[in-house]
């Protein structure tokens, strides 16, 4: 896995982004001109209210979802529709229940073409970094939420997008495997140096993860607003900074 | 090895013997059970059905007893004669699902797939299968003539059905965020088909091919009662018109008997395939 990766890779910028969805014949303005930068390596976490657009905002990142205005640039090129630069990690694995988890890490890469053989071998290196090699041949029906989740970490990470895009990817995990994997998560995210967008409604996980945080409010609610989390890592999360952003980004929330 | 050792060990071994026997009595008892409270009924039944007619508890000229029935079968077979018939039936209902399945399977894929054709074809669909093939068996006889062609006929028209609608609907209810992940790795229509949507509708295809093999000697039957001279089908009329009763249920039980093979053949085929699914187990 020797390749060189370009520092300057994987840069997300928005432009007067806009998307409305029409709801009972009414339109309903999800993301209304939005800016954003996202640096190349860059852990950006956005939270926001159930409804505020957190999957809207990411789906049209990822090309699932075209934009009614404004432009997505991806390391400064436009960009429309999905593309093999980035990786998406949604909040159900989504793996191929007739495939074994080799099958299913591998899949990203034989779908673009790439040799079986090659496609596995890699494959197998991810699945050892999630920490599954010991279940490569088992069927996603064997595997625990976590473990299923893994996989498809493992299958997004094969394919080595610059961009990696998260929606709520352990927000059906229970409490004790969702702390276990954020760390895993961040340390992959050092490891493979890649730019990661990371929705959740967990604050404690944006700030554990995220170098910032993107506050999307509520339609009509003006404008987002980002907060810098300027931590060393790995984050403590008893610490009393890292409490302090919590109470800030409650704070954001209307909540004490 | 202490004292204390060797008395455990000597425990624990005269502890496994006999554990060992428990264990062997255990699972041959629970082997035996299993088979027993799968079959058991249907001992007894043919054990009953045996005491009653020898007894002349019910009227012996039309229940033989399951000993005649098995020797009558035993001189057919050996005989020849109804080896030809099960050979001709099989010939039958073989060719009608064999192009059942090769026109059923691809016709549903391309409809589950394709929005326009699937609402071109549908109304045609809906109005043929609820149409009975039994009751088009004199037209299909009116345009083909009574020998091979319109049996073979009748039953691939009452075997494409079941299985064209289960590959429509097995292809229609492959998981969108499947195709939709798929997608996002960059695969192309072809690509999304061949990897997700297929391999997803397999077992939903399964289950039409075992309701079209059902269908198809169901069919068989009827197709082979009218104008034929020849076949299970024809034997079972036949035997009853000469009142050679024991034939008769000899042949029953050789329809019986293929109706279980082909389903045990395709649920086999259909565990090696959809090791994976759920519905499989
Ligand atoms: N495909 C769609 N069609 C219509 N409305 C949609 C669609 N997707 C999202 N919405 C609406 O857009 C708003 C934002 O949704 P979403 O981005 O899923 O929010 P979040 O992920 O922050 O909970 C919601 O009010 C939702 O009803
Ligand atoms: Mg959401």
């Amino acid at each position: 896995m020797a390749e060189v990766r370009s520092l300057r890779k994987g840069e997300v910028a928005l432009r007067d982004l806009s998307k409305s969805f029409q709801i009972n014949g009414r339109p309903l303005s999800v993301l209304r001109n939005l800016n954003l930068d996202i640096r190349s390596g860059e852990c950006l976490a956005i939270v926001g209210a159930s409804g505020s657009g957190k999957t809207t905002l990411l789906r049209v990142l990822a090309g699932l979802e075209t934009a009614d205005a404004g432009r997505v640039l991806i390391d400064g090129r436009p960009v429309a529709g999905v593309g093999t630069e980035r990786a998406v990690i949604f909040q159900e694995p989504r793996l191929l229940p007739w495939l074994t988890v080799l099958g299913n890490v591998a899949f990203g890469l034989k779908v673009r073409g790439e040799d079986s053989g090659r496609a596995e071998q890699r494959a197998r290196h991810y699945i050892s970094l999630v920490g599954l090699a010991d279940f490569q041949d088992a069927y996603p029906k064997q595997l625990s939420g976590g473990m299923a989740q893994r996989v498809g970490l493992a299958r997004a990470l094969t394919v080595k997008p610059e961009i990696l895009l998260l929606d709520e990817p352990l927000g059906a995990l229970d409490a004790m495997t969702k702390l276990t994997m954020q760390q895993e998560l961040e340390r992959i995210w050092r490891e493979e140096k890649v730019t990661m967008v990371l929705v959740t409604h967990d604050l404690e996980e944006a700030i554990y993860l995220a170098d910032r945080v993107l506050i999307l409010p509520k339609q009509k609610d003006g404008a987002p607003r980002a907060i810098d989390i300027d931590l060393p890592r790995p984050r403590d999360r008893s610490g009393a900074r890292f409490v302090r952003y919590r109470q800030e980004l409650l704070r954001e929330f209307g909540l004490h | 090895m202490s004292l204390q050792e060797l008395d455990r060990s000597i425990i624990h071994e005269g502890g496994s013997v006999s554990a060992k026997a428990d264990e062997y009595l255990r699972r041959s008892g629970a082997v035996a059970g299993g088979w027993l409270s799968r079959y058991g009924l249907l001992i007894a039944f043919l054990a009953l059905w045996q005491a009653a007619s020898t007894a002349g508890w019910i009227n012996p000229a039309v229940f033989p007893s399951v000993g005649a029935i098995l020797s009558a079968l035993w001189t057919g077979i050996s005989g020849g004669a109804l080896l030809d018939d099960i050979a001709i039936s099989l010939q039958r209902s073989g060719t009608a699902f064999a192009g059942a399945v090769v026109l059923a399977i691809p016709l549903g894929l391309l409809m589950g797939q394709v929005r326009p054709i699937e609402n071109a074809l549908d109304p045609v669909l809906q109005l043929f299968r609820q149409t009975s093939a039994l009751a088009l068996y004199p037209v299909f006889i009116l345009l083909l003539g009574l020998g091979e062609a319109s049996k073979v006929f009748v039953i691939f028209w009452a075997t494409l059905f079941p299985l064209l609608l289960s590959t429509i609907s097995g292809v229609k209810e492959v998981d969108s965020k499947l195709i939709e992940m798929a997608r996002v790795y960059g695969a192309s229509r072809l690509t999304v088909f061949r990897r997700v949507v297929l391999p997803g509708a397999v077992p939903s295809i399964f289950v039409g091919l075992r309701l079209s093999a059902t269908t198809a000697l169901l069919l068989l039957i009827a197709s082979e009662m009218i104008g034929a001279n020849k076949g299970i089908g024809f034997q079972v009329m036949n035997a009853q018109y000469n009142f050679q009763i024991p034939l008769m249920f000899a042949a029953i039980f050789i329809l019986a008997g293929l109706g279980l093979v082909s389903n045990y053949a395709l649920v086999f085929a259909q565990r090696r395939l959809c090791r994976w699914s759920d519905a499989s187990n």
